[in-house]
């Protein structure tokens, strides 16, 4: 699903590169954690799955496509197939729950009825039964971090990328993201989240791949957060 | 593509910078009657031209009975024979199109229609006083006018040879001068518009940078992202227009169609012309707007 071949992607004006020669596979169906201290690499990682950067070197595969040899014009069709979720949620503060959601199916076009449909289902799979009406500043940081997992899951993205998730809520409410998250894993999305989150790392078991001055220094399949450093 | 989502975007992008919306519309309009007025203008001075133009261009009068001039005085009013060699020897000149002439009786008619509006004048002018003359036609007024009055020129029982043309110079030059003024001034404000058209745009889509980050994310195509903002420039484009088109009305209603009086033929721009121009008016302010925020967006949105 996702393959970067000993990719290496040096910002401008910086001489250290942010991701060195990585070269790593991530399988359909998977479910992945991102970790490393702050500046390890994990954002540039992400954004280079979304095109938002280009790498300096290497290859990288997405849903089957070589991403240097996408056309820009081509780009917002490749993002459709990868749903985001970010720390700081990006909700649209004068949309309600509903709108919030239903914006990423009319900005691309849908049918109204297709919309009218498939956002009830996902606000419900989410756990925001009933919320449709309420606004953004209405709801709690965790309750918010729903609305934008069913933003980025409503158009079913083969790829959900988690950028840090749970930074913004507080531990208790967190499980609750990361069962949501887990629920969308089981319906064959692959995830892959960046996280500082240990507590959540260790209880998920699941695959991790630890950053480090942009190098994989670890890929561990049912691994935890942390090593003994 | 739901319109009906890309309309509601639009109309709330215009709301948030109402402010903006407004100077935009109005400096469109104005900027777009100024151009309109301008082309009415051209429109007018080329439709009297053209009238003129179609008529005699070069008027040689002769010696009457009551001619004040040396010339006359000395030789006496023009007689059959040399008024029968001056007609004679102007309609075989190649730049001549076309002679005739015009009776002391028929000018007098004719000085009566024109100053109809002072009897007291006409009154005190008797038919033996107004010329006879030959009207001619050039073929090419501009270049012609010497050569074709130096043939006739100081002949017996010529008096006075009056190029048409030179009386409505004068005039044509204020109507030009200010044909060009409103234009320079139409020009100015366009780019004033431009750059307003830009800076609203901007606006807009600083305003609206969550949205369209979001709309990225998601994979929205380029042209969905920018079409609320387009759209949003050619509405604006459009207000103006609306309000230009009334202001044009006004102009031609209320200002050119007043030529009208001094002139005692038909001078009055038609209803087509004041269509057409409003229509060119429409296509500018389209364009001017719609490009300017393709090409702002193009700047400010790239990815």
């Amino acid at each position: 699903m996702i393959h970067f071949d000993n990719v290496t992607k040096t910002y401008a004006n910086q001489s250290r590169p942010a991701l060195e020669n990585v070269s790593l596979d991530v399988e359909k169906g998977e479910f992945v954690f991102l970790v490393g201290p702050s500046g390890s690499g994990k954002s540039t990682f992400l954004r280079l799955i979304l095109r938002e950067e280009r790498p300096s070197d290497g290859r990288i595969y997405v849903a089957g496509k070589d991403l240097a040899r996408l056309t820009n014009w081509k780009v917002p069709y490749l993002r459709r197939r990868i749903g985001c979720v970010f720390q700081d949620f990006r909700l649209l503060p004068n949309k309600s729950v509903y709108h919030n959601v239903a914006f990423a199916l009319q900005v691309i076009g849908k049918p109204r009825r297709f919309i009218r449909k498939v956002v009830p289902e996902v606000i419900d799979l989410v756990g925001l039964e009933g919320k449709h009406d309420r606004m953004p500043d209405e709801l709690s940081g965790g309750e918010q971090q729903r609305v934008a997992v069913a933003r980025a899951f409503v158009n079913r993205p083969m790829i959900l990328l988690a950028d840090e998730p749970t930074g913004n809520i507080d531990p208790a409410t967190s499980i609750g993201i990361m069962k949501v998250l887990d629920r969308i894993n089981r319906t064959g999305t692959t995830v892959v989240m960046a996280t500082h989150d240990a507590a959540i790392v260790d209880s998920m078991r699941k695959r991790v791949i630890e950053l480090e001055y942009g190098k994989v220094v670890r890929d561990q399949s049912r691994g935890v957060y942390g090593q003994a450093y | 593509m739901r319109a009906q989502f890309v309309l509601q975007e639009v109309w709330t992008g215009l709301r948030r910078n109402l402010t903006m919306t407004i100077a935009l519309v109005v400096v469109v309009a104005i900027s777009l009657a100024l151009l309109g007025t301008g082309l009415l203008f051209v429109k007018q001075v080329d439709n009297t031209r053209t009238y003129w133009q179609g008529k005699v261009q070069l008027s040689i009068y002769l010696c009457t009975t009551t001619s004040v001039s040396p010339q006359c005085h000395q030789n006496g009013p023009a007689t059959q024979t040399e008024k029968n060699q001056i007609a004679a020897d102007l309609r075989a000149l190649p730049q001549v199109e076309k002679v005739y002439y015009e009776s002391q009786a028929q000018a007098y008619q004719h000085f009566r229609q024109d100053f109809s509006r002072d009897p007291s004048f006409t009154n005190l002018v008797t038919r033996s006083e107004i010329p006879d003359s030959f009207q001619v036609k050039l073929r090419n007024a501009a270049a012609d006018f010497n050569i074709v009055a130096g043939t006739v020129q100081g002949r017996p029982g010529v008096d006075q040879i009056v190029n048409d043309s030179s009386i409505l110079a004068k005039f044509y030059k204020l109507l030009d001068g200010a044909r060009n003024a409103v234009v320079i001034i139409a020009i100015v404000l366009i780019i004033a518009a431009v750059l307003l058209v830009a800076n609203t745009i901007r606006l807009s889509a600083f305003n609206r940078r969550r949205e369209t980050a979001i709309m990225r994310l998601v994979g929205a195509s380029n042209f969905y992202v920018q079409l609320p903002f387009l759209v949003e420039g050619i509405i604006a484009g459009l207000f103006g227009w609306l309000i230009a088109a009334g202001l044009l009305i006004a102009v031609k209603q209320l200002g050119l169609d007043t030529l009208q009086q001094y002139f005692p033929y038909n001078i009055q721009l038609t209803a087509a012309d004041l269509v057409e121009v409003i229509v060119l008016a429409m296509v500018m302010g389209v364009l001017l707007c719609g490009v300017t925020s393709f090409v702002t967006l193009r700047r400010y949105l790239r990815a």
